[in-house]
């Protein structure tokens, strides 16, 4: 696994039922593209992150399929529906298949 | 012949083409709540020199602008976490963490990147945010140094530079300080390298205009630690002049050689007035 | 300087060089952009793509899609080496079909962005963003 990796997750906290709530998420990830060299004219290997995904209690808020053209720390930015009280669940998954998760719990309001 | 080739290309880079772009008017607020100062009146530093001083949030663009203004935008924070972190890790022979002495970053720290270089009495020297830390770390904690310029400095820097984010930049010029701040600012004015350019020949003389598609601004450090997007991560003062005076084609000074000592110190007393803002994003 | 025959030829060579990358490039996209559609027409209705219209820096671009109704949204970055950028996928518990995130473009070119429509329709957007060289960079 990349060193420091270290997900970030911005969600409300509390949310009214059928709620549409905007989530920021950056992971902290150098998104090594494989188009670099290094200082002897070797080809840098691809790692990257190549996928996102957000979960609402099992069910997809969004899926992202990840290129090396998406800068160091991968972030974004969507909008998702809040049904019910529940929890995000938030995963990265790794070029070296290393995943990185985050949940966060929302209660209603 | 060369040398007179080379000056006439950047000069003419700085001339040429749309040469004056007015600072975008703005406001900088931080989280929804933090009110910075970014374009204030010349202190008495600057008196005769700038007619106004401006931070370099202003010369940037409107969606780098909009990176800093929120914490969880601005990808600087992802190192004063980390920072954070490092904050309370034991580290050194003492067995002390810097919230061993130091208690909460925010309480303690509040104020500090303000008034930093300072004079330090016991010692009988200028020193920047990042000689103290590695004062406190070799002294108190009986740790290692940090790499001057290193990311472990940096972030710390950084995180320390955060709790005083809004505050007013208040460096002393006189006193026992007196003496580094007349060297800072005469390498401020010294024409260095291969282009025979100073500090002022940019940032004094030309801020507002484009230097190729770059848009000058007046060097202003309140924003250091800054995070570029161009290498994605941290840049300390020190690392920034030592790139300006090498693209002057210079050799340069060292990160933490007294010659930058005394320069930042000069160059942060230029901006008194303007709020801390560090980390920022820059291009 | 007097132009001989060799250096005329060494200059075609290198413009034919420089040409030649982005028509690479461009017709990568264009393969992308078969494989997502299959090759369906497509409208330019129901879709906006937000990027700046001049990139500080090419390292980290902020750019925004939008397409009410869409299952999936395809960005493409025709001038870079590989043009992928992303594909985001809407779930049912998408609040809007629409999502930010922050880009690599290695010069000045269009970024493009296709909408895969529940009804089977696709829709695209394209955005010029040119890519400045900083003046120092130090």
């Amino acid at each position: 696994m990349a060193d420091n990796v270290r997900p970030r997750v911005k969600a409300p906290r509390k949310a009214k039922a059928g709620e549409v709530v905007t989530i920021k998420t950056l992971i902290s990830h150098p998104m090594e593209s494989g188009q670099r060299k290094d200082k002897d004219g070797n080809t840098i290997p691809r790692s990257i992150i190549h996928r996102f995904t957000c979960e609402y209690n099992g069910e997809m808020v969004v899926d992202v399929a990840m290129e090396p053209a998406i800068s160091t720390n991968p972030y974004f930015e969507f909008e998702a529906v809040v049904p019910d009280a529940g929890d995000f669940k938030f995963t990265w998954y790794d070029d070296d298949g290393s995943v990185y998760e985050e949940t966060k719990s929302v209660a209603l309001a | 012949m060369k040398r007179t080739a080379a000056i006439t290309a950047l000069l003419g880079a700085i001339t040429a083409g749309a040469a004056w772009a007015e600072p975008a008017e703005d406001k900088l607020t931080i989280n929804g709540e933090i009110e910075m100062t970014t374009w204030t009146e010349p202190s008495a530093v600057v008196e005769g020199a700038l007619p106004e001083v401006i931070s370099g949030w202003h010369f940037r663009g409107t969606e780098t602008r909009a990176m800093q203004s929120d914490d969880f935008d601005n990808p600087g924070m992802i190192f004063v976490e980390d920072a954070m972190a490092a904050w309370d890790e034991v580290e050194g022979e003492a067995g002390k963490s810097c919230a061993s002495c130091h208690g909460d970053v925010e309480d303690s720290m509040k104020g500090v990147r303000a008034v930093y270089p300072k004079w330090n009495e016991t010692a009988g020297e200028v020193r920047t945010l990042e000689m103290q830390v590695n004062a406190c770390r070799t002294e108190n904690m009986q740790a290692e140094p940090l790499k001057y310029t290193g990311t472990d400095m940096t972030s710390m820097v950084a995180l320390i530079s955060s709790v005083s984010r809004g505050l007013p930049v208040n460096v002393a010029t006189d006193g026992p300080v007196a003496e580094t701040w007349e060297q800072g600012k005469k390498l401020y004015y010294t024409r260095t390298g291969q282009l025979e350019l100073s500090c002022a020949n940019c940032h004094e003389d030309n801020y507002g205009r484009m230097i190729r598609a770059d848009h000058l601004s007046q060097g202003q450090i309140n924003g250091f630690p800054v995070y570029r997007l161009k290498n994605t991560k941290l840049n300390s003062v020190h690392a920034r002049f030592k790139g300006c005076v090498r693209d002057t084609r210079a050799e340069t000074y060292k990160p933490g050689s007294p010659e930058f000592v005394a320069l930042e110190l000069y160059v942060a007393s230029r901006g008194n007035g303007l709020s801390v803002e560090g980390p920022s994003v820059r291009n | 300087m007097t132009l001989t025959r060799r250096s005329v030829m060494v200059m075609g060579a290198g413009a034919f060089v420089a040409f030649g990358l982005p028509m690479r490039a461009t017709a990568a996209a264009e393969d992308r952009i078969a494989e997502f559609t299959g090759g369906a027409e497509m409208g330019s209705e129901g879709i906006t793509l937000t990027a700046p219209e001049i990139a500080e820096n090419g390292n980290t671009v902020p750019i925004e899609v939008d397409a009410p109704g869409a299952e999936a949204i395809l960005v493409l970055a025709t001038g870079n080496p590989t043009p992928g950028v992303a594909e985001f996928k809407f779930g049912p518990l998408a609040g809007s079909q629409s999502a930010s995130t922050r880009i690599r473009l290695a010069g000045t070119q269009d970024v493009v962005a296709i909408a895969k429509m529940k009804d089977g329709s696709f829709a695209k957007a394209s955005s010029n963003v040119k890519v400045t060289i900083g003046g120092c960079g130090g």
